[in-house]
Parts: structure tokens; C-alpha cells; sequence
């Protein structure tokens, strides 16, 4: 194992030898760009869905330069590797600030790989944007939380499902990881705020990458047929998907029996899949590529002729780097800089447009307002907008429905805090 | 909501009859699928259903289907040839001014038209849409269905569907406030002999109004449902285990050639199955393009080019890299998994990092009903596959001479040298073997996994789990590993959960080996190497 330690760690210093001294050669053309940089996994498990967003990141900063820039310099994307690798994360998000000297990062999916960060851009207080639904219970000074909160994605889903589906019994189904788990015990919180019975919630679990799913569909079905309407709350993550909903088509059960309501399933997973048998299924998310507005038509036209592939899909997170990226740009417009400091105060109050017709806004708390749009799945593999709320909704930090954070408030404005408990009236609750 | 559709029939019924010199309820009702709203197509639905006019089937069919349009107002169906017709009058309709769109479903619509369409097609001539119907009305319980149905039942012949209309009318008159108690307890009598999950849902939630005998002789039907239904379980448990192991047995038995007779640790075999997985993509594409036609003989297509390509790469891989490394295992295991890496960053690149689809063939889609076990016809499939590459593989070891030549360098490199095999020929054709069967076993798991560049990386550690578990070196060890782990795993899931029973299994697993660390059938006497 020494051997092996040697190795890399010499290795390592040879790679950070040659990456300084090409940093040095390259510093008198560093002054004329700007960098951002770009954290996502172009190689492992999470490939999957991040390398997509890695190419949003590309055509937006093409574009912005296409305008002429930002500052009146041109931008640069930074694009590093961080291949699904927890700890990597850590590592590539120092090698991005450190080395490459980014002004902001866009970057990272997995909640356990946005923790492994945090502590990197706290220490080199620098910028970044992360754009994916996440479990909420967290507002970090240097983070700008663009992806859904649980207020704007799963509690609007459920409401939804026991108004217009009248489901009274729930099977909440999530892969074992912090997203689901978090989720789910706001989720049974709410439902049990709301009347709902013990003996009507059913949890289940699953292991990362589950591809044997004929037990729990058959529990499933066996729990809907209590005689009262059952739903899934699903947080099935990525790349079981696809063997849970084959098993549920084979299984024969069918949106209009028991429907699923899924938090992580996309234009991208489905089309992976052969939807004719899912149509009905549902989708909660704040974004869907069907949505009929001229900015969403232009950036599919555009994101298209980017890519060179007629056939590719949009979806959630890529807005929210859209959204992101735009709001990033306007507050170092407003700032003057690129300086993070200031860009962390100018940022809040920023409004740019949404691609589904509304205005978003950047809130104290570092997180956004969104429209929550439920689809459902249609046989060509994208989904209907069947219900949207009428107004964009505040994302949550902190999460109205458990104990321990219903008394905490997120603001970096005024309170400059991001757990400020409103019962002792101290930060850090 | 049944309550509100009905109050809303009467409703349109009698506008109907008001302005019945103008329009009938069917007209009256057609202008409510243009509003956009769910609710009033909802509405619209039942009051289309109940006109009795002839187009009614059609423009609830075609509503069902996506094929009817709205434009300026009016309602057009389209027909599977293009041709539009006007839904009011049923004359064709050339050009319609402006665009026309498909009225919007949701799931309450689908259920709308799934019952409505239930009592309107009971008389179909068609006996697999008069069963589709008679289920559609067991499930919407419309009351309003009854006369039908008594009709429906009165000509009915067969006896499946007979069944159906019996259970459907059963189940309606158990939640009829006005059906006397008589009627009531032989609705309960029906439910019994079903003896399903449904049937048992309906028993054991019967509605506040029903007479205390058919309370007790529900309760009591109930009871002998669940007795029922919880022997079944266990069967249900055990075929969950097999078709588990089975999907095992086609991941392993691969390793089961290639670590098992010739304790090469490759790390890369799970690769070669999704190169199977990926082949079979591939040959679906080509066939989708250029003969639709063969779709339902896709995977039979794939399963020879999956083993070639995989078998291709085994080959490739063992003259290449792995023949140098013979007898150290630490570096051949790290080769093999940096292999497996470059392949699967190979895929990566040139199929990209998402799903691709592969189709199922419709004779491997539905279920089979056994008692009251439901057996899906993918899963028998893939566990008749199973079965077949073990017996197929079993005799090409015992009778081929290629077989022959394997068992003896397996058994005695040297000697089987010196009788004038050419083992490092023997070494590259095994190892082909064992990867082309990692092939097939792809084109069967393309059915119900990801077909993903992470594919393999799901199935190498519990691969190598069974062949360790059943002994190392024999292939029936590996079928009784396999079996033993999936049908392990299946009864412990219900009772732990998916999480806690994997890890179960992993603990026993790991005090196994401690007890007997050669592995269920281990190989004996001078066959074993020191």
C-alpha cells in the first residue's frame, strides 16, 4: 500500500509542478479572461446526468461572449473531471479556485458531492451554483441554491395528488441516500399534518443501483388495493429508474390505478425507457422541455444547433443553470467585479426570466423562486403540464415541517446568517 | 365523484330534453371538450356516454387515443386512415379552418373514459374488449351500469367473460344502498370464488349502510381470502427468488468459466456483458430502420452477435494482456479493472452517457395469472434462458473436445501440456467462452436493466459472490450458488426491507466462507492445486 502512496503522491506533486508552471506562462493572457468553472462528472455513475449540464455551461459562456463578453472581457470556461468521486469533488473544486483562479463554480449534483465542496469554497470563499432539487436543511454564504427546495417541488406534488387524485393512502419509495431520507420525513410530516394515518404511509427503501424490483412492486400493489387510492412518492435516484418502472409496466400497474409521482426522473431518464406503458405517471419539477413559452422554444432551438443533435432533451437542472448563469452575469454586471464578496451581496434581489414565462428571483436565503409544474408522462416520452402553481413559490431553506428547523430562518442580507433560530434569537441555532 | 357525474348526467339530461327540438344531450355535450378544462371533459365524457347516440363509441375511443381534435370551436374525430370526420354530424371534413389540437387527458379522464367506455362496449362482438369492459365496470362500480350489465350477462357465453360481468355486477351491488340483503350475500358469495386481491379490498371495506349479515358472511369470505392469498405469498416469494437467481446464474456463469476453471480474477467481465447489452441496442436499431418487420425476433437476432462481439473482445483481451499475467493474480486483477474502465469510458464516448433503449418484444410483455401468483412473462423468459445456456454450457464442457481439453488444464496444466494440448490456445477459446457467455447474458439483462456504460459494474461483485459461494471450478456449484442467493434474498426482503436483507445475506455469506472457504461443491483431491 506504501508503495502505492508514494506513487500517486509523486505523481501528484509532478502534476501540480507542471500545472503551476503553465499557470505562471499563461498569466499575462489570464488578465484579459474571466473563468468560470465547471464541477460535473464526465465520467463514472453520475456521467449519466451531469455531462449534459457540462455542455449547457459551454453553449451559455458561448453565447455571453457572442455578446461580447462580460466586463468587456471575454469568458473562459474551466472544465474539470471529478468522475463520480466524492472526495475528487473536494479536490477538483480546490484545483478550479486555487489553480485556475475561477470567479464562480458551476458544478456538482449529488447532495453528498455538494458536501464535500462546501468546506472547500467556505476556505477559499469563493462562488457556487448548484442546480439540482435538493433535500433543503441547508443555506451556506458562498452556495446559490438554483434547484428546487422540498417547499417547491414534493409538498406542491403531494398536495396535488390528494386534491386533484384524492389519494388517501402513500407509499413513499426512495433509494437509501440523505436526499430521499430527508425528503421523506418532511413528506410523512406533512401527510400526518394533514390527517393521514399511520397505517396509510408505507417507506421503502432501496440500495443504490436496485435492479431487482418485483418485491416491492408486488408490496406496492398489494398496499394499493386496500380499497382506498394510493399514490408513489417516488425518490428513486437515477439509475434504478429504469428497472422500477420495466417492473411496474410488467407488473400491469397502470397512472390510473396507482399513480407515481417521481422527483428525480427526467426527460433524460425516460429516454432510456419505452413510455407507452407509463403514460400518467407523474413528474413533479419546476421546468419541463413541453412548456409553451417563446423564451423555452428559442433555448431548445438553440441548445439543439449547439449540440448538433436534433433529438436531444431538455430539462430541470439545465434551466437552473440557465438561471444561474444569468443571474451570475447581472450581479457582476451590477457589482462592478468579479470579486466574490461583492458579488455574494450584489446577487441578492437579482430577477432574470425563467424559461416557463415568469421572472425568478434570488432571495436572501440563496435560494430561488419557481413556478412547481406537475407533468405527466406522455407516450413520446416527454411530459403534459397538467397543473402548475399561479405564482412562483419562495424556495425554503429550512423546512417548515420538522422539529429542530421550523425556527430557523436563512438570511444573508440583513441577519448575515444562514441558521438564525427566531425562538433564542441566535445564529447557529 | 361517481355521485357528481351522475348528478351532472341528470343535469344534461334534462337540458337535453328542454331544447330536445334543437339538440340532443350528444350536441349539447360536444362543445365541452373545447374548453381545455379536465373538469369539463370529464363532464362531457359521461353525458356523451349516456346520449346513446351511435358516434358515442367513436369519440370516446378517439379521445382515448389522442384523436380528437379541437379547432374554432368545433369537434373533429381523426380516423387511423388521416380522414377527419365532424363528431357532430359523422360527414367527413375536408379542410378545417385553422389549427386543430388533441384534447389534453389526465389520469381523471383516463378513468372517465375507461368506465364510460366499460357500459358502453359489454355488447362488443369482440370477446377480449367485452372482458376489457366488464373489468373497466368492476372497477368504476357505476351504478348506472347495472341494466347493461344484467343484459351483458343474460347472452353472455363466454365463460371468462361471463366471470367478469359476474364479479363486476358483485361488486356493484355490494356498494348499492338499495340491493336487497339476499342479492348482497351472493355478491359476496361471487367475491369469494375470485378470491383475489380485489376481491378482498371490496370485502373488507364494505360501506357503513350494509346489513350485519352480509357483514359476518363478508367478514368470514375475508378471512378465507387472506388464508388464500398468504399460502400463495410464499410461492410468489420463492419464484421471485428463482427469476432473481436466475438473472444471477446469467452473470456468473461467465466467471464461472473464466475465474472458476482458469483463476483468471477479470475484473472486466461485467463490461462484457453490457457489450452484449449494447449489441443487442445496436441490432434493434438496425432492425427499427430497416425491417420493422422482424422487431419480435430482435433478441434471438442479437444473442449469436452478442456472444461473437463479446467472445471477440475475451479473446482480444487474453492475448493481449492477460496471457502475460498467468499465475499473479494482485496485477491481474488490476489490469482487468483498469480494462473494464477504458471500456466502459469506450462506451461512454460513443453511445454517450445516457440510457439507451432497448424494446421489448410483445411476447415477452404481460403476465401469466397462476392461483394467485402472477407471473410476468420477461421474467419466465429469462429464467428458461437461464436454464438453457447452464444445460448448453454443462455439455459443451462434457462433450465437445474443446470441452475436454478445458477440463484438462484445468485439472493439470503440465501434464495436459505434455499430452500435447496447446494450452495457451485452450486459455484464449475459455476465456472467449466465458466472455461470450457474459455476451448473451446481456442481451437478457438489456430487459431489465439500464442499458448503460454502468451496466456491468452492478453485477461483477455479486458475480463473483456466487461463483465463490458455489466453489470454485464447477458449474453446477455456480447454479446452486446463484439459486440459493436470489431465493435467500427474496424471503428475506419482505421481512427486512431491500437494504438490511442484502446485508444479511453479505454476513451470512461471510461466516460461510469462514466455515468452508472453498465454497459449496469444492473440487476434491489431486484436482486441487496447494
Amino acid at each position: 500500500m506504501s508503495i502505492f502512496d508514494m506513487t500517486r503522491r509523486n505523481l501528484m506533486a509532478l502534476t501540480a509542478a507542471a500545472l503551476v508552471s503553465s499557470a505562471t506562462a499563461q498569466a499575462a493572457k489570464a488578465e484579459e479572461t474571466i473563468k468560470v468553472g465547471v464541477l460535473h462528472s464526465l465520467s463514472g455513475t453520475m456521467a449519466i446526468s451531469e455531462t449534459t449540464l457540462k455542455d449547457v455551461m459551454l453553449m451559455l459562456v458561448e453565447e455571453q461572449n457572442k455578446k461580447g463578453g462580460l466586463l468587456g472581457k471575454k469568458l473562459e470556461a474551466v472544465v474539470v473531471d471529478p468522475a463520480s468521486n466524492w472526495p475528487l469533488f473536494a479536490e477538483k473544486a480546490r484545483e478550479l479556485i486555487s489553480q485556475h483562479k475561477v470567479s464562480a463554480v458551476f458544478g456538482a449534483w449529488t447532495s453528498v458531492s455538494r458536501k464535500s465542496v462546501l468546506p472547500v469554497f467556505k476556505e477559499l470563499n469563493n462562488i457556487l451554483f448548484y442546480p439540482v432539487q435538493y433535500e433543503g436543511e441547508e443555506s451556506e454564504r458562498n452556495v446559490f441554491y438554483t434547484g428546487a427546495a422540498p417547499n417547491q417541488q414534493a409538498i406542491p406534488a403531494v398536495d396535488y395528488l390528494a386534491k386533484e387524485e384524492k389519494v388517501e393512502r402513500w407509499v413513499l419509495a426512495g433509494t437509501d441516500y440523505v436526499y430521499p431520507r430527508t425528503t421523506n420525513k418532511i413528506l410523512e410530516a406533512y401527510l400526518k399534518s394533514k390527517g393521514v394515518k399511520a397505517e396509510d404511509i408505507m417507506i421503502s427503501y432501496t440500495p443504490f443501483g436496485h435492479s431487482d424490483w418485483q418485491t416491492i412492486v408486488a408490496d406496492i400493489k398489494k398496499f394499493g388495493s386496500a380499497g382506498k387510492k394510493t399514490a408513489v412518492v417516488s425518490t428513486i435516484n437515477g439509475d434504478a429508474n429504469v428497472p422500477f418502472y420495466k417492473e411496474l409496466a410488467n407488473q400491469g400497474v397502470k397512472a390510473t390505478d396507482i399513480p407515481v409521482v417521481a422527483f428525480s426522473v427526467g426527460e433524460e431518464e425516460l429516454a432510456g425507457i419505452d413510455t407507452k406503458p407509463l403514460v400518467g405517471h407523474l413528474a413533479a419539477w419546476n421546468y419541463f422541455q413541453s412548456v409553451d413559452t417563446p423564451e423555452n422554444k428559442a433555448f431548445i432551438e438553440k441548445w439543439k444547433a449547439y449540440t448538433k443533435n436534433p433529438k436531444r432533451v431538455s430539462n430541470d437542472p439545465m434551466e437552473a443553470h440557465v438561471i444561474g448563469f444569468n443571474m451570475w452575469v447581472k450581479a457582476v454586471e451590477k457589482a462592478g467585479t468579479t470579486d466574490p464578496d461583492k458579488v455574494i451581496d450584489a446577487i441578492v434581489g437579482i430577477k432574470v426570466p425563467n424559461l416557463t414565462g415568469g421572472v425568478s428571483e434570488m432571495l436572501p436565503n440563496h435560494h430561488i423562486t419557481k413556478p412547481v409544474l406537475i407533468g405527466e408522462i406522455r407516450a413520446d416520452g416527454q411530459f403534459d403540464t397538467v397543473w402548475q402553481t399561479d405564482d412562483l413559490v419562495a424556495g425554503d431553506a429550512w423546512s417548515k415541517h420538522l422539529e429542530g428547523s421550523k425556527d430557523l430562518v436563512a438570511d444573508w442580507q440583513t441577519l448575515k446568517c444562514g441558521n438564525y433560530n427566531t425562538v433564542t434569537k441566535k445564529c447557529g441555532s | 365523484m361517481i355521485v357528481l357525474r351522475k348528478f351532472l348526467r341528470a343535469f344534461l339530461l334534462l337540458l337535453g330534453m328542454a331544447s330536445a327540438a334543437l339538440a340532443g344531450p350528444y350536441e349539447e355535450a360536444l362543445p365541452r371538450f373545447t374548453s381545455d378544462s379536465y373538469a369539463d371533459t370529464d363532464a362531457a365524457i359521461g353525458a356523451v356516454a349516456a346520449s346513446g347516440n351511435p358516434l358515442a363509441v367513436d369519440v370516446i375511443e378517439a379521445l382515448r387515443d389522442g384523436r380528437l381534435l379541437v379547432g374554432s370551436g368545433q369537434v373533429f374525430i381523426r380516423r387511423a386512415s388521416g380522414d377527419l370526420i365532424n363528431a357532430a354530424t359523422g360527414q367527413a371534413w375536408g379542410n378545417p379552418a385553422g389549427e386543430l389540437k388533441p384534447v389534453r387527458l389526465n389520469n381523471r379522464v383516463r378513468r372517465a373514459i375507461e368506465a364510460a367506455l366499460g357500459s358502453l362496449t359489454l355488447l362488443n362482438p369482440d370477446a377480449a374488449k367485452r372482458l376489457e369492459a366488464a373489468r373497466a365496470v368492476f372497477r368504476s362500480r357505476d351504478e348506472a351500469a347495472l341494466p347493461a350489465l344484467e343484459k351483458a350477462i343474460a347472452q353472455e357465453s363466454h365463460v371468462p367473460v361471463r366471470n367478469a360481468l359476474e364479479t363486476a355486477r358483485a361488486a356493484i351491488l355490494l356498494s348499492k344502498q338499495d340491493a336487497p340483503p339476499t342479492q348482497k350475500l351472493t355478491a359476496v358469495q361471487t367475491l369469494r370464488d375470485r378470491s383475489d386481491q380485489e376481491a378482498l379490498a371490496l370485502l373488507s371495506n364494505l360501506p357503513a349502510h350494509a346489513p350485519p349479515e352480509v357483514v359476518a358472511a363478508a367478514g368470514k369470505a375475508a378471512d378465507g381470502i387472506r388464508a388464500r392469498l398468504a399460502f400463495w405469498q410464499a410461492f410468489q416469494n420463492v419464484w421471485y427468488g428463482i427469476s432473481l437467481g436466475s438473472v444471477l446464474l446469467l452473470a456468473a456463469i461467465g466467471l464461472a468459466i473464466t475465474f472458476g476453471t482458469m483463476s483468471v480474477i477479470n475484473m472486466a467481465h461485467g463490461e462484457m456483458v453490457m457489450l452484449g447489452a449494447y449489441t443487442t441496442f445496436m441490432v434493434q436499431e438496425l432492425i427499427r430502420s430497416y425491417f420493422p418487420g422482424l422487431f419480435g425476433a430482435s433478441l434471438l437476432i442479437a444473442l449469436p452477435l452478442a456472444f461473437l462481439v463479446a467472445g471477440s473482445v475475451g479473446v482480444l483481451l487474453e492475448r493481449t494482456v492477460i496471457r502475460f499475467l498467468y499465475g499473479r493474480p494482485l496485477e491481474t486483477l488490476l489490469a482487468t479493472w483498469g480494462i473494464s474502465l477504458i471500456l466502459q469510458q469506450g462506451v461512454r464516448t460513443i453511445f454517450g452517457p445516457t440510457n439507451r433503449e432497448v424494446g421489448t418484444p410483445a411476447w415477452m410483455s404481460g403476465a401469466l395469472d397462476v392461483g394467485a401468483m402472477s407471473l410476468t412473462y420477461n421474467r419466465i423468459a429469462i429464467v428458461v434462458f437461464a436454464f438453457s445456456v447452464f444445460a448448453i454450457l454443462l455439455l459443451v464442457l462434457r462433450y465437445t473436445s474443446l470441452g475436454l481439453y478445458v477440463r484438462a488444464v484445468t485439472q493439470n496444466r503440465r501434464m495436459a501440456g505434455s499430452m500435447g494440448i496447446r494450452t495457451s490456445r485452450v486459455d484464449a477459446l475459455a476465456f472467449g467462452l466465458g466472455s461470450g457467455v457474459a455476451g448473451i447474458a446481456g442481451v437478457a439483462l438489456s430487459q431489465i436493466d439500464n442499458v448503460s456504460p454502468n451496466l456491468g459494474q452492478g453485477y461483477i461483485i455479486d458475480s463473483f459472490m456466487v461463483v465463490v459461494f458455489g466453489g470454485v471450478g464447477n458449474l453446477w456449484g455456480t447454479l446452486v450458488g446463484a439459486m440459493t442467493l436470489g431465493i435467500a434474498n427474496k424471503l428475506l426482503e419482505p421481512y427486512a426491507g431491500a437494504v438490511l436483507g442484502k446485508i444479511a445475506l453479505l454476513i451470512a455469506i461471510i461466516v460461510f466462507i469462514q466455515r468452508r472457504p472453498r465454497g459449496l461443491f469444492a473440487l476434491k483431491g489431486r484436482v486441487v492445486e496447494a
